[in-house]
């Protein structure tokens, strides 16, 4: 999984019928202490995440379809987290 | 899935069994600047709307597959939304 920042919203009304009732979120991708890694995806939204929120992204299409229990569906990428805190170094 | 502008179709006769009557179009990934960013791809259309200059969203590998129809087509690259609009965050640029 990957750690992003929500910093959009993407509206589509014309789109594949899986894509249909879902919230698509904008996220710069970003390392542990936050700082942008360069590049971005757009996730479908499990989570209720919100506008500048630390997320977590699963990128990858089986377990994306496991979660929504949406077999078949072309979505690879979800927010499937909102994270508190990132602890960086020995515990 | 990442943003893209369309600047383009491929018309092919001949292609492989299960491609016949799918709308291929170049696209040019865009960064959430809508600047462009990298090399331009062939993809899928999955929606059967999208046209020259429009922007949308694709998605890569074996997920552009099974936005078509039969699930089960050499597509490595499909457009699956139309975007209407992208807002942005204040303070949030890059």
């Amino acid at each position: 999984m990957k750690l992003g920042r929500v910093v959009g919203t993407v509206v589509s009304t014309i789109n594949a019928p899986d894509f249909d009732n879902r919230t698509l979120l904008l996220c710069d991708l970003i390392d542990p202490s936050g700082r942008p890694a360069g590049g971005y995806l757009i996730a479908v939204d499990t989570v209720g995440a919100g506008a500048g929120e630390m997320v977590l992204i699963l990128d990858e299409g089986n377990s994306a379809r496991q979660v929504l229990n949406a077999p078949g569906a072309p979505i690879r990428t979800l927010v499937v987290g909102i994270v508190d805190a990132v602890t960086d170094g020995p515990l | 899935m990442q943003l893209a502008r369309v600047i383009g179709t491929v018309v092919a006769t001949v292609k492989a069994p299960g491609l016949e009557g799918v709308k291929l179009l170049v696209i040019q990934p865009l960064d959430r600047s809508l600047k462009p960013v990298g090399g331009q791809l062939v993809a899928a259309d999955a929606v059967h709307m999208a046209g020259p200059g429009e922007l949308v969203y694709f998605v890569a590998a074996r997920e552009a597959a099974q936005a078509m129809p039969d699930p089960f087509v050499p597509v490595d690259h499909a457009i699956v939304g139309i975007v209407d609009a992208v807002s942005e965050l204040p303070g949030q640029t890059p």
